[in-house]
This record gives structure tokens, C-alpha cells and sequence, in this order.
């Protein structure tokens, strides 16, 4: 009965329907209006949470395909449909917003006292496109959404934003439009090659290596600012100060992820060639990610500021994580991007807290408050923790994986990233002992109160999540699991038939097709090479030598010294069809 | 031509109710004693209305007639402009009432001028010749020039009309010599006939003074449209005459010559595309860029406004640029979304009083006004974030056909050149979200500091109409398309 229910779409617009219903009280009085803003949007995101968890106890996780499917013709003149749908990637980020947003209207019920029926319709507006940002399954649709986050996340930031607000919203306005711009253009280029905006179409057609490297740097000018990779980061430490906790939280939980998730669904299957040509960059972005800002982090003066550096330095993981193209790497960049939506999200509700009591970020002003607020410093204690990936935390779960999966890719890149979760424990627990901990030096510090009773609500789901996700992280990891591993598959198989050769396997059946391919050791390192026939001269055999890029990790590579690869013929026949 | 045609009538109907109505307004207004502003507008709207009416009542899907001796023209086409321009006359007609009462510019003569220069933009879209082109052109421009004069004891509109007479004095110029030129090559004005001998040659075997044409007739358009480098009256025009009359001269003029400019680039000079594709690539490229870049530091809200048009029509050149089916769609449904944002930007400002009589003048004059005016400042956002092309507002569907047709001819360089101007359009237009609603109100407002006019109902019928349509567009963006397809179908490529 459920399943006949066009779920998802209701789930995705629901929110929009409450921000209308609270649109239409506007000119009552003022109190009561915001009361009822604050109530409808509650109520509305919660309704909206519990959708999300009934497509996913109605979601099948065997299966890799797109589920719960909605599609109905929006320009049918252009092929471009709106067809939203999820799978095993996008459903835990899915699930992630919509228990984000209740707790960011819970954290701003008395915080904001301006402007409260705007305020909640654009926290509402804000989770219907960010819900159907990640279950869009046709390009236009995924940008639409992807680049309207914008403009509820400006209003937000400018209007109930921090002194600086302006500079900050500007900057993180300009910065994100002009990395999605250039993957419109992108995004453009691949509906006139495929014959229309479908993204499960787009993820069968093969792109012919030379352009892949033009689109995928298009989409990464887009995905690097979102989540964002160093140097393109220096929007987020703005935004984040300047932010209302709650902006701060959906922010650093969900808006960040938008760029992993941009990176899983379509740098990695669409553009195989080119991920695998530009990993060795990505690991090297992340590993500067990692260090360089935890360095930064440390020197930080401002709370909001040392946490925004540190959800840089994480997300440095995240990508590592991605371009490992590892089963181990990718599901851990997926719960990585989880938990840390849940931990950092946590970690500035923990700022908003004390901010709500002092208004004051500066780590300066606080110290020893563990004497007055004992059930908070607990509370920070343990997200404190979990942010530096304590084992028995979720978070230690997705920065092991994510550092098994480099393991086997990269030693070196691993040894580094490591280091960069001692330094993430190093400016945790400073600060945390900077804030918590001493003397409680400022008079200001001792009419503190303690958490009432909605900030404990708050925290409550946070950390149950936290501690559950690190005790028994399998939901996420069987959920991301088949999805996974056809991202992988998929890649792995492009680069078998055709990485190599740099024919797009459309022409290719024209001009060649593969006999056998082996491993040789020469000279120390790794080589691979196919033999390779002519279709029009079947008597000319050529041998191929692969590309050096092609020594990083992937399936063949590391399965046998020597691989038939008549199978592959099949896949590249079927392909060129 | 031996034998005499009567001409169709039927045809132009709504184009001889338009110029009967403006001579019987006129006629009013000199003989009635008591005469009244509002209702010399009135009728001036009835008449647009009617006109309207009857041409969709006329219209017929897929047919294409041609009348008084091949010089005029209706098809799917024509039809589609002449629906946008009487659309727009007639919102930026009933807009304009308040605030011309009250800066006091009440004569009768108002609206037979704008029902004339109406008159005039019809007869440029819907002409098959160029002599009829001209007519139209001239009589939509006298009739803007007395408009841009019509405050002629204020000297900066004196000036500002001034210089777009001279200046389009100049345009006419070019547009006549590259005319004779024409004729000189083809021994014709017809369009078809100039097609046909125009294709009958090989391109190299076209004479240079063809080329030559060809260039002087662009550069008439592109100062019809404001395009760089024939921009420079913009800008002082747009702050010089009084806000109404800036509301329709930046407007539905624009989109009539732009529309002039895609029917003559894709139906007699379609053969020619290799010559003027790189002249088309080159001024959106500099429209864009100047629009973007000379924008960032005004403060001047209308000289703002300008540069923001300069920079859009950059990108209807673009699709213009492409040169095919999908260009022509593009510029079709940019044109239109344009012309909604542009009316319910400047219906925005109209519902202001501003420090002077003239209205809202100044950036800073919308200092705060969201406190005092949640749901105009919301409109305007809205306007202004569609007009940055952020989706899921209009303004994004018109970048994206744009993007699309100019990716579909290859021309990527342009379409990243204009997905980065507008990022650095994005910046103005933010801007004045950004004083509207971050900006506190200032301590010592002026005393009409973000006052509202008295609202007419006309205003407010056109602003929540535009206001629907930009927000509500990506609902239904699929019927827009097939107009603008047939409206494309019936071009002859």
C-alpha cells in the first residue's frame, strides 16, 4: 500500500508545504506568530524525518539499483524529466539531512528572535532542495537543487548572521556559484552526448577519455568548493563564524557533503579515465587538507573557526576516501561524511550553546566552565572525542576505513593522513581544555547556567546516533554496500577496456578490440600491456602499453600477475552497442 | 505588377485599432473639457488589451500569410513577438500610472505615444521588407525620443533625451546605408528575394559591399539593443528620463530589435552565417563582460539596471550566436523571461517614493526596506535572484537555453565566458538583496525614505503577476517551449 505512494516526491516537498503554512499566517501578532512558525516547522521536519525512515525501512539493500523511483515528464520537448530516486549512496546523506533540520529549528527556538516566520520558512525551503538534491536522478533537477541551496543559505547567513555576515554570505554565495556554473556548462555538454539529462543514462555512456578530463574538471571546480579541498576553502571559515548555530550546523552536516556525494555519483563512474588520471592530485589536495588546516586549526582564536578548519581537515578524508576507489575507501568516506555530519554538527550546537549565554566565540573568554556547567562539558567531552575518531565513536569507524581503503592505494598518502588525525587530536583537546577545563577565571563565566531541557533534547539523538553508528556501523556500511561496489565495478571495468588505450570504446570497436593484456615487471615497476587487433585487418596485431596512472591501485592490479582478458571483448562489445 | 491586390486587412487589424485608438485618444484629449489623466491611460490600455485579443483570436497554429505585396508578414514567428511586445506595453503601461501622476507629467499625450511606438515595434517584426522595417523602426524611435523628452523642464532629461536622439539619429544612419547597400547588391528590400539572391551566389563570389551591408545594419541593431560597443547611451538614458518612461524604453523596444535582429540573422542572411557568427560571438562576449564588470561600482540603482541589461542582452546575443534551431528558441524564451523580470523590477521601484520627486534614485535608497516592506522586498529579491540566474527561479531556465544552444554550436568559449560574467553579475544583483535585507534602516531616514506610493491596482495586478510567473516557472517550463519551438518552426532556415 505504501510503495503505491509516490513516497520520495512527498517526502522532498513536504517541508516546501510547511513553509507555505506558515507563509499564510503572515499579519497576526508578532509573538504568537513566531510561536507558530517555530511549532509548523518542527512539526513539519519531523513528519518529514519519519518519511525518510520509512523509505529506508522500505528501501532494499541488496540491491544496487535506484529505488523508490517518482518520474513524470517535466520538459518532455528537451528529454529532461523530473525522476528522483535513491540508492545506497545517496539514502544515508538523505536520511542525514532530514535529522539535521528539526534539531537546527530546536537550536534556534530562542536564539532567533528576528524575523522568525522567514527564518523557519528558509530552513524548510533549504530541506526541500537539499532532499531533492540528493535523490535528483536527472541532471537539471540535480543542479537545480544543488545551486538553489544557495540562496535560502545567503538569507540565512546575511540576515541572521554574525557582525561580518555580509562579507561571509557574499563569499560563500560568489565562491559556490562559480564552481557550479562551470559544471552547468558541463552538465550540458553531457545531455547533448547522452540524448537527454537522465543521470542512470549518463552513468552507462561512455565519454571519450579527452573530454572526460574537460568535464571532470568542471564538476570539480564545483564539488572541491562545496566540501571543500584546499586551496578553494577559505569560503567555509567565514561562513561558519557568521553563521547562526543552526546555519552553522546544517552547513558543516549536510552542505559540505553535497561535494562528496557529487564526487561518488558522478566523477567516479561518469568520468573513470579522468578520476583515475587526476587521483594522485586528489591525494595530494587531501593530504594538504588534512595537515595544513589542522596546523591552522591550532592557531585559531575564534571556537566556530578552529572547528570550521577542522571540518576541512575531515573532509580531507572524505576525499581521500573517494579516489581510493576501494570498496573500504568509498564506504568509509560515506559514513566518514555521516558521522562528521552528526559530530561537527554537534560540536557547534556545543558553540551555539554557550554563545546563546555569552555572546562570545573567542576561546579567550571562556575557561574552567566545567565547574558550572558540568551535564555541557560532558556533553563536549564526548563529541570532542568523537571528533578525533575514538574508537567506540562513529567517527573512528569512517577514518579507519577511509584509511584501510588508502592503504592498499597509497602507503605514503596514508602515513601522512595519520598524522593529521594526531594533530585533529591535538586542537580538540586543546581546545576542550582551554574552553572546559582551569580556572574559572572570568567573573562573567559563574552565573552560567547549566543545558535546560531543549538543549538536552538536542544533544540526546546526537550522541545516541554517535555511539550507535560507532558500536554497530553496519546499517550504513550494508546500505552504501551494493551501491558501492557498482560505482567500482563500473569503474574499474572502464578502465580495463579502454583506460589503456585511449580510444573511446564507442570508436574503439572500429578500430580495435582486445585479444590479451599481462603484467610485466620491468625495470622494478609494473607494466601492463594488451595486445590489441585491428577490426578491418584482424592480420595486425598491436601491443599497447598502458598509461603510468594506471600502476594506482585497482582491481586487476593487485588480483594476478597475469589476466586474461577475453571477458573484457564481451563488456566492450556490449559497450560499443 | 500588373493586376491590383487589396490588400488583407484582416491581418493588421490589431495594427489599425492601435493607431485609430491613438488618434481618438489624442482627439479626446484636445476636445473633452474635462479631461483625465487616468482615464486617457484606460483607454490607452483597452486598446492594447483589445489588440491583443484580436490578435490571438486571428491567430492560427502553423500558418504563414504574406500581405501588401510581400512586405508584410504573419506566421508562428511574428505572431510570438507580437504577443510579447503588446504583453509588455500593456504591463509596463498600466505600471507607469501612479508614478507619472505624481511627478506630475499628466498630459493626454502619454499614451498615444506609447500606443504609437507600439505600433511602430509591430510593424518592425512582423515586416518583410526592409522599407517597412525602417518605417517601424523610425516610428517606435520618434516616438521614444518624445517619451525620453517628456519631462522637458528638467535639464538632466533634457540631456538624456538629447543624446538618445543624436545617438539614434546615427544608429538610423547606419541602418539606411547598410540598406542601400543592401539594395545595391540585390536590387531588392524584400527579405525573400534578398534571401534567395543572396543564396542563389557562393559565399566567396558575394560582392564586399554585401559584407559591408551587413555590418552597418548589425551595428543599427546592436544600438537598438544596447549591445557593446554601441552601448554608451544606456546608461545615461536609463538614469536621465523619469523611472515610467525608463520602464518602457529599456524594455519592449529592446526585445522588438532583438527579435528584428534574430529574424534577419536566421532567414535572409542565414547564408552569411560563417561572416557574422564572430561579429555575434565578439559583442555578447563584450556585452556580458561589460554589463558584469561596469555594473559592480554604481550606486546609481537605474545606471545599475542598465549595465545589468547590457550584460542580458549579451546573452540573447549568444543564442543569437548559435545560429541554429535551439538558438533561436533560447533567445525566444530569454526575451520573454526577460521582460517579465525587467517590468516587475521596475514595478518595484515605481511602488516607491524615493528622496525626490523622481522616485527611488539610489542603491542606498532601499536601505532596510524589509523591515517596512516584507513583501515588496521579497518580490524584488525575487526579481533579482532570477535575473542572477539562480534556479529554481526563471531567470535560470532563460541561462540555460542560452548555455544549451551556444554548446550545441560548439561555442564553448563563449558559454564559459558568460557562466563567469554571471557570477560577477551575481555580485550587484546580491547587492541589492543584500541592502534591502542585511542593511539595518538608517537612523535618520529621509522622510520618504522607503514610503510607498499609493498603490494603484494596476501596479499591483502587474507586479504579483510578473512575480508568479518568475516564481512558479520551473512548475510549467514546458509550455513556454513549445511556443517558442513553433515559434521557431516557422522561421525558414
Amino acid at each position: 500500500m505504501l510503495t503505491s505512494l509516490p513516497l520520495l516526491s512527498i517526502a522532498i516537498f513536504l517541508p516546501l508545504l510547511g513553509a507555505f503554512a506558515i507563509l499564510l499566517n503572515w499579519g497576526n501578532k508578532q509573538t504568537s506568530l513566531a510561536m507558530n512558525a517555530r511549532w509548523v516547522a518542527l512539526w513539519t521536519s519531523l513528519v518529514t524525518l519519519g518519511l525518510a525512515v520509512t523509505l529506508w525501512w522500505n528501501f532494499d539493500v541488496t540491491s544496487s539499483e535506484f529505488q523508490l523511483q517518482d518520474k513524470f515528464q517535466w520538459m518532455p520537448l528537451l528529454n529532461m524529466s523530473y525522476h528522483v530516486g535513491l540508492d545506497g549512496i545517496s539514502l544515508p546523506l538523505f536520511i542525514l539531512s532530514a535529522f539535521l533540520i528539526p534539531l537546527c529549528v530546536l537550536v534556534s527556538w530562542t536564539s532567533i528572535q528576528d524575523k522568525v516566520p522567514e527564518y523557519m520558512v528558509a530552513f524548510l525551503v533549504l530541506e526541500t532542495f537539499l532532499l531533492g538534491m540528493f535523490s535528483a536522478l536527472d541532471f537539471i533537477l540535480f543542479y537545480l537543487f544543488f545551486e538553489s541551496v544557495l540562496i535560502p543559505m545567503f538569507l540565512i547567513i546575511g540576515i541572521w548572521g554574525g557582525p561580518n555576515r555580509i562579507y561571509a554570505a557574499f563569499k560563500f554565495f560568489l565562491y559556490t556559484l562559480l564552481g557550479s556554473v562551470l559544471s552547468l556548462l558541463a552538465i550540458i555538454y553531457i545531455y547533448f552526448e547522452v540524448g537527454s539529462s537522465s543521470i542512470p543514462a549518463a552513468l552507462v555512456t561512455p565519454f571519450d577519455p579527452q573530454i572526460q578530463t574537460w568535464l571532470w574538471l568542471a564538476f570539480f571546480a564545483s564539488f572541491a568548493v562545496k566540501i571543500p579541498m584546499w586551496p578553494v576553502h577559505t569560503w567555509l571559515p567565514d561562513a561558519h563564524v557568521e553563521a547562526p548555530t543552526a546555519g552553522s550546523v546544517i552547513l558543516a552536516g549536510v552542505l559540505l557533503k553535497m561535494g562528496g556525494y557529487g564526487f561518488i555519483r558522478f566523477s567516479l563512474p561518469i568520468f573513470p579515465e579522468a578520476s583515475a588520471y587526476f587521483t594522485p592530485m586528489i591525494f595530494t589536495l587531501s593530504i594538504i587538507a588534512i595537515i595544513y588546516t589542522s596546523l591552522v586549526a591550532l592557531a585559531q582564536k575564534d571556537m566556530k573557526k578552529l572547528i570550521a578548519y577542522a571540518s576541512v581537515a575531515h573532509m580531507g578524508f572524505v576525499t581521500l576516501g573517494i579516489f581510493t576507489a576501494d570498496p573500504q575507501g568509498i564506504q568509509g568516506a560515506i559514513m566518514q561524511m555521516v558521522s562528521h555530519g552528526l559530530v561537527s554538527a554537534a560540536l557547534f550546537i556545543c558553540v551555539g550553546v554557550v554563545y546563546d549565554r555569552l555572546h562570545s566565540r573567542e576561546i579567550a573568554d571562556y575557561g574552567g566552565i566545567v565547574h558550572t556547567m558540568p551535564r555541557y562539558a560532558t556533553f563536549f567531552m564526548f563529541f570532542i572525542l568523537a571528533s578525533i575518531g575514538l574508537p567506540g565513536t562513529s567517527g573512528f569507524v569512517g577514518e579507519f576505513l577511509v584509511l584501510l581503503g588508502a592503504f592498499q592505494a597509497n602507503t605514503w598518502a596514508t602515513l601522512l593522513a595519520t598524522t593529521g588525525m594526531v594533530l585533529g587530536a591535538a586542537y580538540a583537546l586543546w581546545l576542550y581544555r582551554r574552553v572546559v577545563f582551569g580556572q574559572l577565571s572570568h567573573p562573567k563565566l559563574k552565573g552560567l547556567t547549566d543545558l535546560d531541557w531543549r538543549e538536552k533534547i538536542v544533544f540526546a539523538p546526537l550522541v545516541a546516533s554517535v555511539l550507535f553508528f560507532g558500536l554497530y556501523p553496519s546499517p550504513v556500511l550494508i546500505l552504501a554496500e551494493a551501491s558501492v561496489s557498482k560505482v567500482i565495478d563500473q569503474f574499474n571495468l572502464a578502465l580495463e577496456v579502454d583506460g589503456n588505450l585511449l580510444i573511446n570504446p564507442k570508436k574503439s570497436l572500429e578500430v580495435a578490440f582486445l585479444t590479451t593484456g599481462r603484467i610485466f615487471t620491468h625495470q622494478g615497476k609494473q607494466r601492463f600491456f594488451v595486445i590489441a587487433r585491428r577490426v578491418e585487418d584482424p592480420t595486425k596485431q598491436s601491443i599497447f602499453q598502458m598509461n603510468p596512472w594506471i600502476a594506482a591501485p585497482t582491481a586487476w592490479a593487485r588480483n594476478d600477475d597475469e589476466k586474461n582478458l577475453s571477458g573484457v571483448k564481451v563488456a566492450l562489445l556490449r559497450n560499443g552497442q | 505588377m500588373t493586376s491590383f491586390y487589396m490588400p488583407d486587412f484582416n491581418l493588421i487589424f490589431p495594427e489599425m485599432l492601435l493607431a485609430f485608438s491613438a488618434l481618438l485618444i489624442l482627439m479626446e484629449g484636445s476636445f473633452v473639457k474635462k479631461r483625465s489623466f487616468r482615464r486617457s491611460v484606460h483607454y490607452g490600455l483597452v486598446a492594447l488589451g483589445l489588440a491583443l485579443f484580436f490578435l490571438i483570436f486571428q491567430n492560427e497554429v502553423g500558418q504563414s500569410w504574406v500581405t501588401f505585396e510581400g512586405q508584410i508578414k504573419q506566421d508562428d514567428f511574428i505572431f510570438f513577438a507580437k504577443a510579447l511586445i503588446l504583453l509588455g506595453s500593456l504591463g509596463t503601461l498600466a505600471m507607469s500610472l501612479p508614478s507619472m501622476m505624481r511627478e506630475n507629467l499628466t498630459s493626454f499625450e502619454y499614451p498615444p505615444l506609447i500606443l504609437l511606438a507600439t505600433l511602430g515595434m509591430l510593424l518592425m517584426v512582423e515586416a518583410n521588407d526592409f522599407i517597412i522595417l525602417f518605417i517601424g523602426m523610425e516610428m517606435q524611435g520618434l516616438s521614444l525620443y518624445v517619451l525620453a523628452a517628456f519631462h522637458r523642464d528638467h535639464p538632466r532629461v533634457s540631456e538624456a533625451a538629447l543624446k538618445y536622439f543624436i545617438l539614434g539619429a546615427f544608429a538610423t544612419g547606419f541602418f539606411l546605408y547598410g540598406v542601400s547597400l543592401m539594395y545595391g547588391f540585390t536590387g531588392a528590400t524584400n527579405f525573400d528575394i534578398v534571401a534567395s539572391v543572396i543564396r542563389a551566389e557562393s559565399v566567396n563570389d558575394l560582392s564586399l559591399s554585401l559584407f559591408v551591408g551587413l555590418i552597418f545594419i548589425m551595428a543599427a541593431l546592436a544600438f537598438k539593443v544596447s549591445a557593446v560597443p554601441f552601448h554608451m547611451w544606456t546608461p545615461d538614458v536609463y538614469q536621465g528620463c523619469p523611472t515610467p518612461i525608463t520602464a518602457f524604453i529599456g524594455g519592449v523596444p529592446k526585445v522588438a530589435a532583438m527579435i528584428v535582429s534574430l529574424r534577419l540573422m536566421m532567414s535572409p542572411f542565414l547564408v552569411l552565417y560563417g561572416e557574422w557568427q564572430s561579429l555575434m560571438v565578439f559583442i555578447s562576449a563584450a556585452s556580458m563582460i561589460v554589463g558584469a564588470f561596469a555594473a559592480l561600482q554604481q550606486t546609481d540603482l537605474k545606471r545599475l539596471l542598465a549595465y545589468s541589461a547590457i550584460g542580458q542582452m549579451g546573452y540573447v546575443l549568444m543564442g543569437i550566436a548559435s545560429g541554429n534551431d535551439e538558438g533561436i528558441q533560447s533567445v525566444f524564451v530569454y526575451l520573454s523571461i526577460y521582460l517579465v523580470m525587467f517590468i516587475g523590477t521596475f514595478a518595484c521601484l515605481l511602488s516607491l517614493k524615493g528622496k525626490t520627486p523622481e522616485g527611488v534614485q539610489e542603491v542606498d535608497d532601499l536601505k532596510g526596506i524589509s523591515m517596512l516592506h516584507p513583501r515588496l522586498s521579497f518580490v524584488l529579491a525575487v526579481f533579482m535572484f532570477s535575473m542572477a540566474g539562480i534556479p529554481p527561479l526563471a531567470g535560470f531556465f532563460a541561462k540555460l537555453y542560452v548555455f544549451k544552444a551556444a554548446i550545441s554550436a560548439g561555442l564553448f568559449y563563449l558559454a564559459i565566458i558568460g557562466g563567469l560574467t554571471s557570477v560577477v553579475a551575481a555580485y550587484y544583483y546580491l547587492k541589492i538583496v543584500k541592502v534591502m535585507y542585511f542593511d539595518k534602516l538608517p537612523e535618520t531616514p529621509s522622510a520618504s525614505h522607503g514610503q510607498l506610493l499609493v498603490l494603484s491596482p494596476e501596479i499591483m495586478v502587474v507586479l504579483n503577476v510578473c512575480a508568479a510567473i518568475i516564481l512558479v516557472f520551473f512548475l510549467f517550463p514546458n509550455g513556454m517551449l513549445e511556443l517558442a519551438q513553433r515559434a521557431a518552426l516557422a522561421l525558414p532556415i
